[in-house]
């Protein structure tokens, strides 16, 4: 599809983008490193999110296994550095095209199965993935990978003093994977990914070669979780196996996009900006209170809103603008009415 | 050859539990095609409860299941009321998220009140006490606890086939509205389902204090292993998910002696996908 201008859905986008460049410069927001570490995690999440939801939510296939590309990007960053005591890029690279080429062989199979037996089959590889991990020496094994103190910067992409670094990487991060999912919407293998969700049958039918087009669409979702947790593990400085390839990682993938609307754009955003400062302030404020009462609150928490709005935040806001759109109509009908 | 059986044996008794426990989770799934993530978590609220009637009243684990049967059939049954009866007809993850909602809740309920000791209930009836045949050995505890599960399984699969009630469940599974048109309460019978797959998770949480330490992490596992139970006897299939719980038994325990302990569950998670692949809807599905 040709579009000439801006489309009115990108200006909001851009504008946005503009105002969270500027937000290190707002001094109330950079005095408190707590406020940043908020907002990079959400930005992170976010990112996550949206690269689980091109698999999950576009075309329809749930994978609980996406930390296991999470965790092998984060490995690949991490032993650049630690084990091998050089620049993260390589790794990171490494980490990137491994989880894509990991996707790919591991879901061939598993895209034969339906329904429920595809979702515990994701379980089972991310055990598998966890356990053989957590026994291995050469990734670190259970002590998992301490970061070593290395001068601060972009070349070794770290920062001690300010999380100015940190958010400007994690900003870039956003872009990059909000700005694929945004061109993949427009794009013909967009179409074909929504196709294979709504009907892999009907699909194949006309012509969609839908093993092609999932296969395609995990790696790239697989390429792009790698990348987000190759940042994740510069930013905690540590990786280990229980952090970044458990199953408590893998959903959050999910949950964070189906709380804000799997399959749109919006939708990971929405989830991770009301997920992630729910668990980062609950920790906060009742994490000292001793054992679990933030994650009890988080539980109740998570069976209200899924219960409560299945279609995620996204069908809050558009009951919202569909209840202002018809006052709108029947105010103008009024008047209309009234007028001689 | 003796050791083999020895630890193939073990591994049996093993998994007639994850056999019981997997059944619980096979209704629901068959019923109502939910997936109940929090079913590991009742399995660890049925230990706490057999645990305290133990240490505070002196109960044996031996008489609480059947306390520890009732409790997780009430709260299988508020489960339902509460959460899945509002996501009967949406996408399946909706039910399984707001579960795992459910067993996070759970799990740091227990943990807040319990703390995440390890707690272990001593001098019970069945104790450390062995059987020995020959020169297999069968630990009591296990034994006790394996036969219970053979007994729960056979009730539960005889209900199902021989009684009117059992008929109505296979009715509703089939077709809902059919069901309901034929005048049958589905919605009745979702709850007691739910009821009955907890009630199965009671019992076998009920007597593992006897021979197992309680946490408040020790139903994931088991509830992991269950849904890879239920998968792999195939949809619904209450004797596949029973062969399937053997199965898992006997190559966690193979696997766990003669390879290494820190494999025995890569053995059976790959023994599941193994499995799926070759027959992707289970060894009883179709």
């Amino acid at each position: 599809m040709q579009h000439k201008g801006i489309h009115k859905k990108d200006a909001y986008w851009l504008g946005f983008i503009a105002l969270l460049t500027m937000l290190p410069m707002v001094p109330a927001v950079t005095a408190n490193s707590f406020h940043m570490h908020v907002v990079i995690l959400i930005l992170l999440f976010a990112s996550m999110s949206q690269a689980w939801n091109i698999i999950g939510g576009y075309c329809g296939q749930v994978s609980f296994g996406h930390s296991v590309f999470f965790g092998i990007g984060a490995y690949g960053a991490g032993m650049a550095v630690v084990t091998y005591g050089g620049m993260p890029w390589p790794g990171i690279l490494i980490g990137v095209v491994l989880a894509a080429v990991v996707a790919v062989v591991i879901s061939y199979p598993c895209f034969k199965l339906s329904g429920h037996y595809f979702a515990i089959a994701t379980f089972a590889i991310v055990e598998i993935f966890h356990r053989t991990f957590l026994v291995w020496d050469w990734v670190g094994g259970a002590l998992g990978l301490d970061y070593p103190l290395v001068k601060e910067g972009l070349t070794n992409l770290m920062w001690y003093d300010t999380k100015t670094g940190y958010y400007y990487c994690a900003l870039v991060l956003f872009l990059l994977i909000f700005g694929t999912v945004r061109w993949l919407e427009g794009h013909r293998f967009g179409y074909y990914m929504r196709a294979v969700r709504e009907g892999q049958e009907t699909a194949e039918s006309l012509g969609v070669n839908s093993t092609v087009v999932k296969l395609a669409a995990i790696a790239l979702s697989a390429a792009l979780t790698a990348l987000c947790g190759a940042f994740f593990a510069q930013y905690n400085l540590r990786v280990d196996t229980p952090m970044v390839m458990s199953l408590d990682m893998s959903m959050k993938f999910v949950l964070i996009t189906v709380l804000g609307g799997s399959g749109t754009l919006v939708g990971p955003l929405l989830g991770a900006a009301v997920l992630i400062p729910l668990q980062e302030y609950t920790r906060a404020f009742w994490g000292g209170m001793g054992g679990g009462v933030d994650l009890i609150i988080f539980g109740l928490l998570i069976i209200l809103m899924v219960v409560k709005q299945p279609a995620g935040m996204i069908g809050i806001f558009y009951a919202v603008r569909k209840r202002i759109l018809k006052r709108n109509i029947a105010a103008k009908g009024e008047s209309a009415d009234g007028a001689p | 050859m003796e050791t083999f059986v020895q630890v193939l044996i073990d591994g049996m008794l093993n998994g007639m539990v994850y056999a019981l426990v997997a059944a619980g989770l096979c209704l629901i799934w068959g019923v109502m095609d939910v997936i109940n993530f929090a079913h590991g978590e009742y399995l660890m609220v049925a230990m706490y409860v057999s645990y305290w009637l133990g240490f505070l009243l002196k109960v044996d684990p031996l008489l609480s299941v059947v306390a520890a049967g009732v409790f997780i059939f009430i709260l299988g049954a508020v489960t339902y009321q509460l959460i899945i009866r509002y996501t009967i007809g949406r996408p399946g993850l909706v039910a399984l998220l707001a579960t795992f909602g459910l067993a996070v809740f759970l799990k740091n309920l227990c943990m807040n009140w319990f703390s995440p000791n390890f707690l272990i209930l001593s001098d019970t009836w069945l104790g450390d006490k062995t059987l020995q045949l020959g020169n297999i050995i069968f630990p009591v505890p296990q034994l006790v606890a394996a036969l219970l599960a053979l007994v729960v399984i056979g009730l539960i699969y005889a209900m199902i086939n021989t009684t009117r009630f059992g008929w109505a469940i296979q009715a509703t599974a089939l077709d809902r509205d059919a069901a309901e048109l034929m005048g049958i309460n589905t919605e009745r019978i979702y709850l007691v389902i739910f009821g009955i797959g907890g009630a199965c998770v009671g019992i076998a949480g009920g007597i593992m204090p006897s021979y197992l330490a309680v946490h408040p992490e020790v139903g994931s596992m088991f509830g992991l292993i269950a849904f890879v139970c239920v998968a792999m006897g195939g949809f619904g299939s209450i004797p596949g998910a029973f062969l399937a719980g053997l199965l898992v038994g006997s190559v966690e325990a193979l696997a766990g002696f003669y390879i290494a302990p820190v494999f025995k569950y890569i053995a059976v998670f790959g023994l599941y996908l193994t499995v799926v692949f070759l027959r992707p809807k289970g060894i009883f599905g179709w």
